[in-house]
């Protein structure tokens, strides 16, 4: 039994009077000590896919209106409000792009970790002290001691994600959601980073979550992936595999898009078109205005889920393994 | 190639004053501290370097967007740092600028066309409004656009859409060299490489010098003849591109490389 089975999940925004659908029929499962990546473009849903497994979405214009979220024996999309809190922060915990938005400017780090404890332990103001500086240390900051009664400002960008880091840590969640964790982040801090949170999954044991933009970040840290496209998982494996067996005519769109620092290309095979917009409505497959491989049955027929391989599943008409 | 540069830097600095007030002691921080570099006709330098490293203070600079502390840089045989603005003015058709954001840089109450005529007329391009036109359509082509959107404002296009006026801004005046900051930075992954594609093919078109500033390496070496890579206001490695990228030397450079998460490693 997976930690988290995510199952034909459906998120709407709501906007002018109707609903358009953002995330549609999305289906993946994590395990204990798994990283599991979702990779797309601006507007793919891959950001409301994680705020809607913690949690976060409550109260917005967007709202789930189809499928569950399964954690740990438990139907999030049932619960609570109360419920849910106990969870967030505790069982399951979240880190973003932009960590000086998410710590509050006018307190110390250290009583934000405290604070954090001491909401789901049952622990002293000193005790929690203790386990801040010990988290401190844990995510490499030097002189924790010290470092724990700085201000967020005085601190370099990857110092604040490393303390929103312990943050997430601090209850020893068994799920931690990373959305774009080190887009804002230079490269050499970069590799620190996700460095400390393979480490940290390899001691603690934790399923993450990583959303990223980045194919080359999904590549060196993830076991399994999806590949979100205008609300839906175009295509989704273990990493090896879909790295080696790359399918979906998007996938290797998006790949052959990066230009790489290894070897010279003259000119990138450029996905034409745009991004859709969310408010476009397209008929078929999403994807078919970008497509070349798309032929008249792409326009009219969105298609299904379907296993290409073992445990590789893609919605497209025509692609197969090895049809590249 | 000729063998005079087109751009010659030499030993620049730009230091900007932190601390000071009536009592404080001043302080300066040298974003660009000495450095020298030149770019060929028809060539692409790249800046490379992590936030902060004064890669960005070197192109404001160079457009007198900041006035620089000392050095020297001769573009076609004159000092550009030491000209006052009425004497530097008939180079800003001739070193034109693309910025990361181009929805910042349009004026978001004026028309493509109107955006496009404005500079025409200040250069002395074109004499008519009819003139005009027809070199905004014709640039607008290039750019990969159909010329009938000039009537429509910058809200009403895609990210994408936008950086591809913001080129056409600048391709229209002809310029000699352009400076481009994390030009392609801000698009998803499949507009960037369309974008980074049209800006190779009009650089080759055109024959035009380019100093692309840049903090990442895959685009850099995409689109680069040579690359400097920075690091606290210093350059610690020119070279031609496959020099930097397949036998870098200074440490930096390497671990700047090593640091890149590779999709390489992952396919069996």
């Amino acid at each position: 039994m997976a930690l988290l089975e995510v199952s034909n999940l459906e998120i709407a925004v709501a906007t002018g009077g109707q609903l358009l659908p953002v995330v549609r029929g999305v289906s993946f499962e994590v395990k204990a000590n798994e990283t599991f990546g979702i990779v797309g473009e601006s507007g793919c849903g891959k950001s409301l896919t994680s705020l809607a497994i913690m949690g976060l979405l409550e109260g917005s214009q967007v709202r789930i209106t189809g499928g569950s979220i399964h954690f740990d024996g438990r139907e999030l999309t049932a619960l609570s409000a109360e419920d849910r809190r106990a969870i967030m922060g505790a069982q399951m915990a979240m880190i973003f792009q932009e960590p000086m938005t998410s710590l509050n400017p006018v307190y110390r780090i250290g009583d934000q970790i405290v604070e954090t404890l001491r909401q789901h332990r049952d622990m002293s103001r000193r005790q929690a002290r203790d386990r801040a500086v010990e988290l401190l240390d844990l995510v490499r900051i030097p002189e924790p001691g010290r470092r724990i009664d700085s201000f967020p400002h005085q601190m370099s960008g990857g110092q604040r994600q490393r303390v929103m880091i312990a943050m997430a840590m601090a209850c020893d969640p068994k799920l931690l959601i990373a959305d774009e964790p080190t887009t804002a982040l230079d490269v050499t801090v970069q590799k620190e980073v996700l460095d400390l949170m393979a480490d940290l999954q390899s001691r603690m044991g934790t399923a993450i979550v990583l959303i990223s933009h980045d194919l080359g970040v999904i590549a060196e840290t993830c076991d399994k992936v999806a590949v979100m496209y205008r609300g839906k998982i175009a295509e989704s494996a273990a990493t090896g595999e879909l790295f080696s067996n790359m399918c979906h005519p998007y996938t290797r769109g998006l790949l052959n898009s990066i230009p790489v620092v290894d070897r010279d290309v003259e000119w990138l095979e450029a996905i034409p078109g745009r991004v859709p917009t969310i408010d476009e409505v397209l008929s078929g497959c999403a994807f078919h205005p970008r497509c070349a491989m798309a032929e008249a049955r792409c326009e009219s027929e969105d298609p299904d889920k379907r296993d290409v391989a073992t445990g590789h599943t893609i919605r497209c008409h025509f692609a197969e393994v090895g049809s590249a | 190639m000729t063998s005079t540069p087109l751009l010659r830097v030499t030993d620049l600095h730009t230091h900007f004053q932190t601390g000071g007030g009536l009592f404080a002691k001043r302080s300066w921080l040298k974003a660009v501290n000495g450095i020298s570099f030149e770019i060929r006709q028809g060539e692409v330098l790249s800046l490379v370097g992590e936030s902060g490293c004064g890669k960005s203070t070197v192109g404001r600079t160079l457009t007198q967007l900041e006035p620089s502390t000392s050095g020297q840089a001769l573009f076609n045989g004159a000092d550009i740092l030491k000209m006052n603005p009425a004497e530097f003015r008939p180079l800003r058709r001739d070193i034109q600028m693309i910025f990361q954001d181009p929805f910042a840089s349009l004026n978001p109450r004026l028309s493509i066309e109107q955006t496009l005529t404005e500079p025409l007329f200040i250069h002395g391009l074109a004499a008519s409004r009819a003139q005009a036109r027809e070199q905004i359509a014709e640039t607008l082509e290039r750019v990969g656009m159909d010329p009938r959107v000039m009537q429509r404002h910058p809200h009403e296009f895609s990210g994408g859409q936008r950086q591809r006026i913001g080129i056409a801004r600048v391709m229209i005046l002809k310029p000699k060299l352009v400076i481009a900051d994390e030009a392609v930075s801000a698009l998803d992954v499949s507009i960037q490489a369309q974008v980074l594609n049209l800006i190779k093919k009009l650089q080759r078109d055109s024959g035009i010098s380019m100093l692309f500033i840049s903090h990442d390496l895959g685009v850099v070496r995409h689109i680069s003849d040579r690359v400097a890579v920075m690091y606290r206001g210093q350059i610690v490695e020119t070279g031609d591109k496959r020099q930097i990228f397949e036998t870098p030397q200074h440490d930096y450079t390497k671990m700047l490389l090593s640091s890149i998460p590779r999709i390489s490693e992952r396919v069996a």
